[in-house]
């Protein structure tokens, strides 16, 4: 395969060997570099709560940190904060991403991103120039989760905070509905992970929403890297094109943050 | 390599790149490929099962002659689908056929399922057995298809020693950890399309032999990359990774 910088957007440590967050951490990285994969992103990795209690994120968010310490030149840490416990998730922020080594949130399933309780937040990690993950998905089989979100839901959200960025995870799962419900709104990106490698994804992407608003990701280690890597490596797009993909678009949010913390 | 999980015609709700046969050949021949068994989209979902099996030997012969394998379509729900499997075999020469149980409406334990085994293992063809097509979370809304219930199988298979079974698709009903299994029951192979977590080929083998797993891409619904990727991934040696690129399907072939 053609050589590229390779940064990637979500990884976890579930099912990944070791007897520690670090040696997990280690492992999941050798695998990434038989792909040459320069910097994984790390998501929670411990408690997988849908609903997380403030004792539960606060594990979460150690875990990640821990797992970091010994690679800081490779990876980056995403936050776990909750519309249920917005207070909590505020301090947690000061405490992870503000004074700590942290550069972005995750939103998983414990609300819609359509919901106001998410405001504070969003403003939080605004002013933090935070990278902004929401989990979204389009579920076709009736499992979808209460709290769940779907693109339309995180297009609200990025309606009301017009001058933030977000990135819509797994574009949906159904892409060609993820692709099209935020192709409007130019501060919302969207990320490949975490679905089959079904061929065409990443070409409508191009086509519809232009390369800068595209960002690889695995949705490692329950999904490979193999098959997320296909969903670039495999795509009839141009060379500029992946290499925004695969690092570009993710360094430049990135930078951001860390630009912010100085 | 040989790619044991190709699909020629067209996918009802989606254009591919390569879904033309000859984009599709000349793309596989680019990535090394040296053959690949296809299969029929259309044997999903047309009545006239005659005429798609008659259309992928020709489609094989026309544009991948000694590189493209006709595996045809038999659903035995249709009325007398017997002489659809003598075609196979005897018309067309095909070395093995394709089945999708949840796409034709049957169960694994339906005894006309063990029949079709028996008798195609009798005849020496390959049975390709597809568990999916595609996450059920993203199927068409109008068109809500259920992976295939893998639990009655080791206990089908088991009375068929003869039998040649290769299982497409298989990790999204079938758990990669119950794979040993179905693989103790009788002659059992399973292709790597919709294997995944980090270097998931080295967890399934340690589950079943190396010699029973098989590359296959899943061309062209899936991006091809995706399999040539998990070869990679594996961090397996060279003599395994050469088993499951080329030598296995080579022997099972034969």
């Amino acid at each position: 395969m053609p050589q590229y910088r390779i940064w990637d957007l979500h990884c976890h440590l579930l099912g990944v060997a070791g007897r520690t967050p670090e040696e997990k951490m280690a492992t999941l990285l050798e695998i990434a570099d038989r792909h040459g994969i320069e910097r994984l992103c790390l998501f929670f990795s411990s408690t997988w709560s849908k609903t997380p209690t403030p004792e539960e994120l606060k594990t979460d968010n150690d875990v990640v940190m821990q797992a970091m310490s010994h690679w800081a030149n490779r990876t980056h840490g995403f936050c776990y904060v909750s519309g249920e416990h917005v207070e909590f998730s505020l301090a947690e922020m000061d405490r992870c991403i503000k004074r700590g080594p942290m550069v972005g949130i995750k939103l998983w399933v414990a609300k819609r991103a359509s919901e106001r309780n998410l405001d504070a937040i969003i403003r939080k990690a605004s002013e933090l120039k935070a990278v902004i993950f929401q989990h979204t998905w389009f579920k076709q089989d009736g499992t979808q989760y209460p709290g769940e979100s779907t693109p339309l839901d995180l297009v609200e959200l990025a309606r009301r905070h017009p001058q933030t960025h977000f990135i819509c995870g797994h574009a949906g799962g159904q892409w060609e509905m993820g692709i099209r419900a935020i192709r409007a709104l130019k501060n919302v990106s969207i990320e490949l992970a975490g679905s089959d490698p079904t061929a065409g994804f990443t070409e409508m992407a191009v086509r519809e929403l232009g390369p800068e608003r595209i960002i690889y990701g695995s949705d490692s280690a329950g999904r490979s890297f193999a098959s997320q890597l296909a969903k670039v490596f495999g795509a009839d797009i141009s060379e500029d094109a992946k290499r925004m993909i695969f690092s570009e678009n993710l360094r430049r949010l990135i930078e951001a943050a860390q630009r912010a913390k100085k | 390599m040989i790619d044991t999980n190709i699909n020629l015609e067209r996918w009802p709700f989606r254009r591919f790149v390569d879904d033309a046969p000859d984009r599709l050949v000349a793309k596989l021949k680019a990535r090394g490929v040296t053959q690949a068994w296809a299969g029929s989209f259309d044997g999903l979902f047309h009545r006239d099962i005659a005429a798609v099996n008659q259309r992928l030997a020709e489609t094989c012969q026309q544009f991948g002659r000694d590189f493209l394998k006709p595996f045809g379509t038999v659903n035995p729900v249709l009325p007398d689908w017997h002489d659809d499997l003598r075609r196979c075999h005897e018309a067309h020469k095909m070395p093995g056929l394709r089945l999708h149980p949840n796409y034709h409406g049957y169960t694994l334990d339906d005894p006309r399922f063990a029949e079709l085994l028996s008798l195609a293992a009798d005849r020496g063809l390959i049975v390709q057995l597809v568990l999916s097509m595609e996450d059920e979370r993203t199927q068409h809304a109008l068109h809500l298809v259920p992976h295939v219930d893998p639990k009655p199988l080791a206990g089908v298979i088991a009375k068929l020693p003869k039998l040649r079974l290769v299982l497409l698709n298989a990790f999204r009903s079938l758990p990669v950890l119950k794979a040993a299994e179905v693989a103790k029951a009788g002659q059992v192979w399973f292709d790597i399309a919709m294997l995944e977590s980090v270097a998931g080929i080295a967890k399934l083998i340690e589950q079943v032999s190396p010699e029973r797993v098989l590359f296959g891409s899943h061309s062209p619904l899936f991006y091809f990359e995706s399999a040539e990727l998990k070869l990679v991934e594996s961090g397996l040696p060279e003599p395994i990774l050469k088993q499951i690129r080329s030598s296995n399907a080579e022997r099972l072939m034969l």
